[in-house]
């Protein structure tokens, strides 16, 4: 059952993120939204770990190392693109 | 199959030639740091293509001794083998070229140039010879990550957008892939291509899956309509990171494309997904082709023409209907399409940077009088240019030829159409830059030296020669297919 919560949230996430990266205008606000499908992906790969354990088994591990390198990624990512703004919000940055 | 350790070697090299330009900044010129990897690799791609051939079967290797389906393998079939061998060539030319001349200063943004070419290199190498779909992740995160950094590596403003741009496309793209693989997992429990083939059924979950990935794959080949970042990220890169990334940065994720629908969910010719693609395709060379004409810079010019001929690569889905695609000849127009491409584009690209260091500008209205000034330089933009075009003698020509020949055999009229169209408004826009390049005028020309030069044409030339390759079904592209699993290791 909580399995089914989960991933209907995970998929609302999903939604909800697309839907802010498609209409906000603003890098910031899009990246935010990256962050958000990410969020709702990675619940996902949880759930999809969890109905390992209908097999006896405490959960499965590939999902689970599929999450941490997503993480990993897109915590690089969203640093790299914060960098990239941070240096275009800098004033009279002209070379 | 054999077992071998070169796949493996052919990742990490650059890897390890990354993490000596990183150890060494400052004390040694990055070039002098960076030549021995490339040598390393240019050797590396062309021993895993000499095995390849020689014993006509898929070079493989297990990482940890761990098979699939919880290790992950690494496998050169004979498309990867000629992909490796195609990065090598780009990769050997761009670096002839981006040599800087001996008093050139040891800046950190030329340290940075050679560091991401390396980074690029080792993740394109594993995108061609990955085999699971979690690799290709990874393959593709490496490429994006340092894709954008060679974007915004000249730090003007234009580029830092530009390269805020592609991120953020890429970003979306990588987290639809992601969301893909879970349903996929979730609905097979196995990553691994050969162990997918077995299994896999075109139902909704599975067709929904590969629907995701196909689109946030998409996003990174710059396939209509998700092109918006590409022309101002190429047109703001410094001119060899602009080769690299239009010859091969966007091929990597194009190749996923093509795995997903040829090695793990083969479909009928007539369904809707190899008809869509190669629909977008069509539009994107049509409208590409006429923007190209219409832009005022050069190198505008060809990453608008890079958009175009993508397209061309998508038009093989649909135009390989027998039960073994790698058998028929759209398969072979389409590899050897986007092999002509990746030479000819990376010798465009740097042809049009040595034009821009010796007039100052790009301006395609105001070349009068290179032509006797730099006559190497153009001779090379002209060999390119005739690639693109699609005349003979060229690897351009006999791809374009075998598409041409399969959309007639399938009886599909409009993509026969669309790829004479293409050609014709290709030859548009490149005579359009030579023949303002050949009026007569005497410009102030910088001195460029002649080794880049050379480098270019050789380049140029070798996308010239392709235009000899036999006009039949390859049997190099098939070898490695069908996909079969490991059962244990040899």
């Amino acid at each position: 059952m909580s399995a089914t919560i989960l991933g209907l949230t995970g998929a609302l996430l999903v939604g909800i993120g697309l839907f802010g990266l498609i209409v906000h205008p603003t890098a910031l606000r899009k990246l935010l939204a990256f962050n958000l499908v990410g969020a709702g992906v990675f619940l996902i790969f949880g759930v999809v770990a969890r109905r390992a354990a209908a097999a006896g088994l405490p959960g499965d591990p590939v999902p689970q190392a599929i999450v941490i390198t997503g993480i990993v990624v897109a915590f690089a990512a969203t640093a790299l693109a914060a960098t990239l703004l941070a240096r275009l919000s800098e004033p009279g940055e002209q070379p | 199959m054999t077992v071998s350790l070169l796949p493996v070697w052919a990742v990490l090299a650059p890897v390890i030639g990354l993490c000596a330009l990183l150890l060494l900044e400052g004390r040694l010129r990055p070039e002098w740091v960076a030549a021995p990897f490339i040598a390393i690799g240019l050797y590396l791609s062309i021993s895993i293509a000499y095995e390849v051939i020689s014993h006509e079967a898929s070079l493989v290797y297990a990482l940890g001794g761990w098979l699939p389906p919880l290790g992950l393998t690494l496998r050169a079939d004979g498309v990867g083998a000629v992909l490796l061998a195609l990065t090598a060539l780009v990769m050997v030319g761009v670096s002839i070229c981006a040599w800087a001349p001996a008093d050139g200063a040891g800046g950190r943004g030329r340290s940075g140039f050679w560091a991401l070419l390396l980074a690029l290199w080792s993740a394109l190498n594993l995108a061609f010879i990955a085999q699971d779909l979690f690799n290709f992740f990874v393959a593709l995160e490496m490429l994006s990550f340092s894709a954008v950094a060679l974007v915004a590596l000249d730090g003007s403003r234009d580029a830092l957008t530009a390269a805020l741009r592609y991120l953020l496309f890429a970003l979306a793209g990588s987290v639809l892939y992601l969301l893909g693989v879970g349903m996929i997992y979730g609905r097979y429990a196995v990553l691994d291509l050969a162990g997918l083939r077995e299994i896999a059924q075109a139902d909704p979950v599975t067709l929904a899956a590969l629907a995701l990935m196909t689109v946030g794959l998409m996003a990174k080949a710059a396939l209509f309509p998700l092109h918006l970042w590409l022309p101002p990220a190429h047109a703001s890169a410094p001119a060899p990171a602009s080769a690299v990334l239009s010859a091969l940065v966007v091929k990597a994720p194009f190749l996923i494309i093509l795995r997903l629908w040829v090695d793990l969910l083969p479909l009928s010719a007539a369904t809707a997904p190899p008809q869509i693609l190669a629909g977008l395709g069509s539009v994107a060379i049509l409208l590409f082709s006429i923007l190209a004409l219409r832009q005022q810079r050069l190198k505008l010019m060809i990453a608008y023409s890079t958009l175009a001929q993508i397209g061309y690569l998508f038009l093989m889905f649909p135009l390989m209907p027998g039960p073994a695609p790698w058998l028929d000849i759209g398969w072979t127009g389409g590899i050897l399409q986007l092999v002509s491409h990746g030479i000819a584009k990376a010798a465009m690209f740097l042809a049009a940077g040595l034009i821009y260091e010796a007039l100052g500008h790009d301006r395609v209205s105001e070349l009068a009088g290179l032509a006797r000034r730099q006559p190497m330089t153009l001779v090379a933009f002209a060999i390119a240019g005739l690639s693109l075009m699609g005349l003979p003698p060229s690897g351009g020509f006999i791809a374009k030829l075998l598409l041409l020949t399969a959309a007639v055999e399938a009886g599909a009229w409009w993509i026969a159409i669309v790829v004479l169209a293409g050609g014709i408004l290709a030859a548009f826009y490149v005579f359009r830059a030579l023949g303002s390049a050949l009026a007569e005028g005497t410009p102030a020309v910088a001195p460029v030296a002649l080794y880049r030069q050379g480098a270019v044409l050789a380049l140029a030339l070798c996308a010239l020669a392709l235009g000899f390759v036999p006009l039949r079904p390859f049997a190099l592209l098939a070898i490695g297919r069908p996909l079969e699993a490991m059962e244990a290791l040899p």
